[in-house]
C-alpha cells in the first residue's frame, strides 16, 4: 500500500509513526466505508472471522498491548477475566466517553476514521463472544455520534455488521449510545450505569467487576476507543509482530496529545517508550514559546501527577538505576510510573514559566469539583473544598494554614473512594502542593493584599492572622 | 454457600471463627469491634458510599511454589496488611483475613469521612429533632477531630422541603447515605427518591409528580443515620433523650409489628419499629405507627360511669363493679351474652370467658374486624388478636354468633349483655335493638354510641397502657407491655374482669396479671406450658398457621442471593 499524502500543513512529523492515526487529516480521505474499503478496511475482519475466537484473545494478549484510556490495563488480559464457565450475554463496550482534560485522540478517529474504531469493535466482539456493543460517545460529541450512526449502517448494508457477520454465523450489532455530559460516564462501572438508565454512580469493586458482574449484571467488557482500534492492526500483522513495535512491556504507538505552552501542540502517534518528554516538547512540539523557560508537564492527562521541569527522576536502568531529567523521560506507562506520575489517557499538558501553578491546579481543581459524581463522601466533600481554598488563595485570602490543609484533604481522598475519579482529583493537588510549595506559600502570604478579597476570605484571613 | 464452612478471621489481633460469606462488618461485631458506618444497613443492599467504615485489611501472601506460608505465633499464615483501606460493608470475609478496625489508617480514615461529612453540615444540633441518636453526632464524638478548618462558605441546600404528607426533609442535614432511597426502591417498591445535582451540591429529591406517600414512608425516618428526614407527627414533639422506650407490639393488625413505644410523663409521643425477623423484619406501617394518638383523645373515658335518667353519672369503683355484677347476675344461665373483642389480650379474653362461664352466658363472641392486606405487613384482619380468641374463646369462626345474639336480644331470650371494647352500632347492631336490653354493661376506651346505651360504663386501658399477650396471624405469641398509664380512674381491663369475675364467683381470683396467665396455661391447651415472662422481647411461636409474611419471605429471597445481610 502506498504511503498515504497528508493535508498541508498537517502532515504528520517525521518520527511519528502512523498505525491508528494513519488515516486522520489524510488527503482525499472521508469517513465513508467506500474509501475505508477502497484503502483495504474491513480485510482484518474478514481474517479475523476465520479464526477461532480464544485464538484472537491470544494475539491481543501476545501484542502486550495496554489500555489507552488511562489506566494502562493489558487489553487481552482483561478480555480473559470473562468467567469461563459464562452461560450469560457477553457485552463490549466502546468507552468514547473521552473527557479528561488534555486528550482529544479518540474524537479524531470516530470523526475521520470510524470504520476502523468499528472493525476493531467487531472483531473484539467476536473474539469476546459479544453480540452487542455499544459506543458510549459524550454528549459533546454531537457529530460524532452521527458519524458513527452514519458508518454503522454502512458497515451493516455490507455485512460487517448485522445477524450474520460475513456470512460467518456470528451476528453483531452495535449502538451509539450518548451521554449527557458527565465526566464521570468515562469511569467504567459509572459508564455502565449510565447505560442502564441510572445515574451514573460507579459501582463497588469487589463485586462489580464489570467482566463478571457488568452491563446488566452480564460480563461486560469496556475498552478504550484507541484500544479497540489496535485491536485489527494486531490481528494484521500478529500479536507477536505488533509487540515489537514500542518497546518491551510497553508495545504499540500511542497518540499523545500536546496542549498547553508549546509552540505546536497537538496529537502525535508515536511508538510507545521511543521518544522521549525532551523530544516530543522541543522537537515534536516546537518547544516552549520564545524567551519562556519548562515550569512543568502533566504527562497524561489531568488527573496525572504533575512532573516539575527541574526535578530528577530515579528510574531502572538494565539491572541497575539511574538518574534522568524530566526531558529524558521516555514516554511509555512505566517510567513514567516510576517517576511518580502516569502515562494515563496520553494528555500531556506543558506549561511554561508563565504560569501560577496555584491557578494551574485551582483550574484542575474546578473541573473535578464539577465533575465528581458526589456519591461517595470523600471525594464529594473534599474535591469542592480544595476548589474553595485555591479560589480563595487566588482570591488573595489564603492563610498560611491552607497548604498543609490542601495536601491533607486530598490525602483523605485518594485512595478511599468508590472509584478513581478520588485520586484523579486528589493526585492534581497532591503533587502541586508537593511538588510547588514555593507557588502556594506565595498566595498564602497577606502581601497579597492589593488583591481584592471576597468577604467570606477577608473573614477567613482575619480569623487566622494571628496563627 | 454451605452456612456450616467457616474461615478464620483474625480482627484486631484476635482470631475468630466466623461463617464463610460473612461481611467484614459483621465478623468484626462478632468480635465485638463495632465499625461505624452511615449507609450501611443489613436489610439493603450495600453502596459502598459513606466510608465511615473504611477499614485496614490484610490476607496472607501466597506463598512461593513449593514454599511454606510464614506462620504466626498462633499457627495462623501472616498477613499481609495492604496499604489501601477497604470498605468492611460490602466485602466479605476470607480464610487467613486480618481486619484492623483501631489501626492509625483506619482511624486516620474515620476522622477524614467525619471531616468531610460536618464541613457542609448546618450544625443544627440544637433545632434538630435526631439530636440524641444521630450517628453523626455520636461517631463525632467517637472519630471526630474535634476542630474544624473548614474556613469557607458552606454548601447551601434545600431546607424543610415536604417530600411526602408524612417526611420532611432537609437536604443540609443530609449526608446522602441513600438508606431512604434504597429503603424506598428495595423494601416497598415505591422508588421515588434519588439524588439530583453533582458533586458537594448533590441533594436528596422526591419525584416531581410522586410524593413519598406509601404506607412505609415513615421508615425512611427510622433509618436515616441524621436528621435529614423528620416525621411530621414527631418533629419538635419531644427531645429524644427525655423519652422513655417500652418494648410493645402495635395492635393495628394481626401482624403484630414489634414496636418501641417512646413516652414521656404519661405522655406517648411515638412508635418506632423494633426489628423481629419472625414479624416485621424491622418495619412497620405509618398507619400503625401512628395508631396512637387516640390514647390522648378527650373523648377517652376517665372513670367509671352509672346510668342516671337520660344521662350518666360518675361512681366509684367498687360500686360500678357491684351493680354490673349484679345486673348480670341476675340473668345467670341463658339470660345473657358477652360481645368481646379481638383487640383484647389473652388474659382478658380468659377472665371473660370465666366470667361467662359462672354466668352461664349464652354466647361469647368477638367483633370480626375485615379490611385489605397490602402484600407487605399490612394484614387484612385488623384484630390484633383474633388468633388469641379463637384459642382461648374457643372460636371456630370468629364474629358468627353475633347474628344470633342479635337475634336473641331481639326475641327478648337475651336480656342482658356484656361488651368489651366494642361499639356494637358499627358491628351490625341497632340502637333499637341494645335498648331492648334488660341491661347492658360495656367497657370502652372512648365515648361511643354504645356506652350511651350503657347501663354500667367501665373505662379501659389501651394497648400502650397495660400489660399482656396476644396471638399474631402467624401464631406468634407476643407481649404488650405498659408504656403509660391509663388516664384518669381507666384501669387496666384484666383487673376490671378480675373484680367481676369475683364479684359473681364469691371467690378470690387470682390477684397478678401473671398468675392469669399462668391459670390460662392451665385450662387451654395453645397456651400449655407457657408463662407471661417466658416470652420475651421477641415473643415465642405458639400456633402452627400457615401464614406467610410477604415481605419477609422476599427478604429471605434477597438473603439468599447474597445482596443483603438480613
Amino acid at each position: 500500500m502506498a504511503a498515504p499524502k497528508y493535508i498541508k500543513g498537517k502532515e504528520p512529523h517525521k518520527r511519528e509513526r502512523r498505525l491508528i492515526f494513519r488515516n486522520v487529516d489524510r488527503e482525499g480521505w472521508d469517513p465513508s466505508i467506500a474509501t475505508y474499503i477502497a484503502d483495504g478496511g474491513y480485510k482484518q475482519l474478514e481474517k479475523a472471522i476465520k479464526m477461532e475466537p480464544g485464538a484472537i484473545t491470544e494475539e491481543v494478549k501476545a501484542s502486550g498491548l495496554r489500555g489507552r484510556g488511562g489506566a494502562g490495563f493489558p487489553t487481552g488480559v482483561k478480555w480473559g477475566f470473562i468467567p469461563p464457565n459464562n452461560t450469560k450475554p457477553v457485552y463490549l463496550i466502546c468507552n468514547c466517553d473521552e473527557s479528561e482534560p488534555g486528550t482529544f485522540k479518540d474524537r479524531y478517529i470516530v470523526h475521520q476514521d470510524p470504520h476502523q474504531l468499528i472493525e476493531g469493535m467487531v472483531i473484539s466482539c467476536y473474539a469476546v463472544g459479544a453480540k452487542v456493543a455499544y459506543i458510549y460517545i459524550r454528549e459533546e460529541f454531537p457529530e460524532g455520534a452521527k458519524i458513527l450512526e452514519e458508518a454503522i449502517e454502512e458497515a451493516r448494508a455490507k455485512k460487517f455488521l448485522g445477524e450474520d457477520v460475513l456470512g460467518s454465523g456470528f451476528g453483531c450489532e452495535i449502538y451509539v449510545h450518548r451521554g449527557a455530559g458527565a465526566y464521570i460516564c468515562g469511569e467504567e462501572t459509572g459508564l455502565i450505569e449510565s447505560l442502564e438508565g441510572k445515574r451514573p454512580y460507579p459501582r463497588i469493586k469487589p463485586p462489580y467487576f464489570p467482566a463478571a458482574l457488568g452491563l446488566y449484571m452480564c460480563p461486560t467488557i469496556v475498552n478504550n476507543v484507541e484500544s479497540l482500534c489496535h485491536v485489527k492492526h494486531i490481528i494484521e500483522m500478529g500479536g507477536e509482530e505488533y509487540s515489537k513495535i514500542g518497546t518491551p512491556r510497553n508495545t504499540g504507538t500511542r497518540i499523545l496529545c500536546v496542549s498547553g505552552d508549546v509552540n505546536r501542540p497537538g496529537y502525535y502517534e508515536v511508538e510507545v517508550g521511543k521518544v522521549t518528554m525532551g523530544e516530543l516538547i522541543d522537537d515534536f512540539c516546537g518547544g516552549v514559546k520564545k524567551g519562556r523557560e519548562l515550569k512543568a508537564v502533566i504527562p497524561g492527562g489531568s488527573s496525572a501527577k504533575v512532573l516539575r521541569a527541574d526535578e530528577e527522576y530515579t528510574v531502572k536502568a538494565g539491572d541497575g538505576e539511574k538518574t534522568i531529567g524530566i526531558r529524558d523521560i521516555p514516554m511509555d506507562f512505566d517510567t513514567m510510573a516510576a517517576c511518580g506520575s502516569m502515562a494515563g489517557s496520553g494528555g500531556v499538558i506543558v506549561m511554561d514559566d508563565s504560569r501560577d501553578m496555584a491557578w494551574v491546579l485551582n483550574n484542575i481543581n474546578a473541573f473535578y469539583a464539577h465533575e465528581s459524581c458526589g456519591q461517595c463522601t470523600p471525594c464529594r466533600e473534599g474535591s469542592l473544598w480544595m476548589k474553595k481554598i485555591t479560589d480563595r488563595m487566588l482570591a488573595g485570602g489564603g492563610v498560611p494554614s491552607d497548604v498543609k490543609t490542601l495536601g491533607s484533604v486530598a490525602d483523605n481522598i485518594a485512595g478511599r473512594t468508590i472509584c478513581a475519579f478520588g485520586e484523579a482529583c486528589a493526585w492534581p493537588t497532591q503533587s502541586f502542593v508537593a511538588k510547588f510549595p514555593e507557588e502556594f506559600k506565595k498566595h498564602t502570604s497577606r502581601k497579597n493584599a492589593g488583591k481584592p478579597l471576597s468577604g467570606e476570605a477577608k473573614l477567613a484571613a482575619e480569623g487566622l492572622a494571628g496563627s | 454457600m454451605s452456612e456450616e464452612a467457616t474461615v478464620n478471621v483474625q480482627v484486631d489481633g484476635t482470631w475468630i471463627q466466623v461463617p464463610k460469606g460473612t461481611r467484614m462488618i459483621e465478623a468484626c461485631k462478632q468480635a465485638a469491634a463495632e465499625v461505624p458506618h452511615y449507609c450501611y444497613h443489613p436489610k439493603l443492599t450495600s453502596p459502598g458510599n459513606c466510608r465511615m467504615c473504611l477499614v485496614e485489611m490484610g490476607m496472607p501472601p501466597r506463598p512461593a511454589p513449593g514454599e511454606e506460608p510464614e506462620l504466626d505465633k498462633d499457627g495462623h499464615a501472616k498477613i499481609g496488611w495492604m496499604p489501601r483501606p477497604v470498605i468492611a460493608c460490602a466485602n466479605t470475609v476470607a480464610e487467613g483475613m486480618g481486619i484492623r478496625t483501631d489501626s492509625p489508617l483506619t482511624r486516620e480514615c474515620r476522622e477524614g469521612v467525619m471531616e468531610f461529612l460536618l464541613i457542609n453540615h448546618p450544625l443544627d444540633c440544637p433545632i434538630c429533632d435526631q439530636a440524641g441518636e444521630c450517628t453523626l453526632q455520636e461517631y463525632s464524638v467517637e472519630h471526630g477531630k474535634g476542630e474544624s478548618r473548614f474556613l469557607e462558605n458552606k454548601v447551601k441546600k434545600p431546607k424543610s422541603v415536604e417530600i411526602g404528607p408524612r417526611i420532611r426533609l432537609d437536604d443540609e442535614r443530609c449526608v446522602l447515605c441513600s438508606r431512604c432511597v434504597r429503603f424506598t426502591r428495595e423494601v416497598v417498591d415505591d422508588d421515588v427518591l434519588g439524588f439530583v445535582d453533582r458533586g458537594s451540591h448533590n441533594v436528596l429529591t422526591v419525584h416531581p409528580d410522586r410524593p413519598l406517600a406509601n404506607n412505609y414512608s415513615l421508615n425512611t425516618v427510622d433509618i436515616c443515620p441524621v436528621g435529614a428526614l423528620t416525621s411530621e407527627d414527631f418533629r419538635f414533639q419531644m427531645r429524644v433523650w427525655f423519652m422513655r422506650e417500652t418494648e410493645s407490639i402495635c395492635t393495628g393488625c394481626a401482624r403484630g409489628c414489634n414496636t418501641l413505644i417512646g413516652s414521656r410523663e404519661g405522655k406517648i409521643y411515638r412508635q418506632t419499629p423494633r426489628e423481629n425477623n419472625d414479624v416485621n423484619s424491622a418495619w412497620m406501617c405509618d398507619e400503625g405507627r401512628l395508631g396512637f394518638h387516640y390514647l390522648n383523645s378527650d373523648a377517652r373515658l376517665t372513670e367509671p360511669l352509672v346510668k342516671d335518667g337520660a344521662g350518666h353519672r360518675p361512681i366509684d369503683w367498687p360500686e360500678a363493679i357491684r351493680r354490673a355484677a349484679e345486673g348480670l347476675a341476675k340473668y345467670r344461665g341463658g339470660g345473657l351474652a358477652v360481645v368481646a373483642s379481638g383487640r383484647m389480650t389473652n388474659e382478658e379474653l380468659y377472665l371473660a370467658r370465666t366470667l361467662a362461664e359462672t354466668l352461664g352466658a349464652a354466647a361469647v363472641d368477638i367483633v370480626k374486624r375485615e379490611g385489605e392486606g397490602d402484600g407487605y405487613l399490612v394484614h387484612a384482619d385488623k384484630n390484633p388478636n383474633t388468633a388469641g380468641a379463637r384459642a382461648v374463646l374457643k372460636l371456630r369462626s370468629p364474629g358468627s354468633k353475633l347474628k344470633a345474639i342479635k337475634k336473641g336480644i331481639e326475641d327478648g331470650s337475651i336480656k342482658a349483655l356484656l361488651v368489651l371494647g366494642e361499639n356494637l352500632l358499627k358491628a351490625g347492631f341497632e340502637e333499637g335493638t341494645l335498648k331492648n336490653l334488660k341491661f347492658l354493661v360495656s367497657s370502652h376506651l372512648l365515648a361511643n354510641p354504645t356506652a350511651k346505651l350503657s347501663h354500667v360504663v367501665l373505662p379501659g386501658a389501651g394497648f400502650a397502657e397495660k400489660r399482656g399477650s396476644m396471638v399474631n396471624a402467624t401464631g406468634r405469641l407476643q407481649r404488650l407491655n405498659k408504656a403509660v398509664e391509663p388516664p384518669g380512674d381507666a384501669r387496666e381491663d384484666w383487673e376490671t374482669l378480675q373484680d367481676l369475675n369475683r364479684a359473681v364467683d364469691g371467690l378470690d381470683g387470682v390477684g397478678e396479671i401473671a398468675d392469669v396467665f399462668a391459670e390460662m396455661a392451665e385450662r387451654v391447651s395453645a397456651f400449655k406450658g407457657m408463662s407471661l415472662s417466658k416470652i420475651g422481647g421477641g415473643g415465642v411461636h405458639l400456633i402452627d398457621t400457615d401464614e406467610r409474611v410477604p415481605l419477609l419471605e422476599r427478604e429471605a429471597e434477597r438473603v439468599r442471593e447474597g445482596l443483603i445481610v438480613g
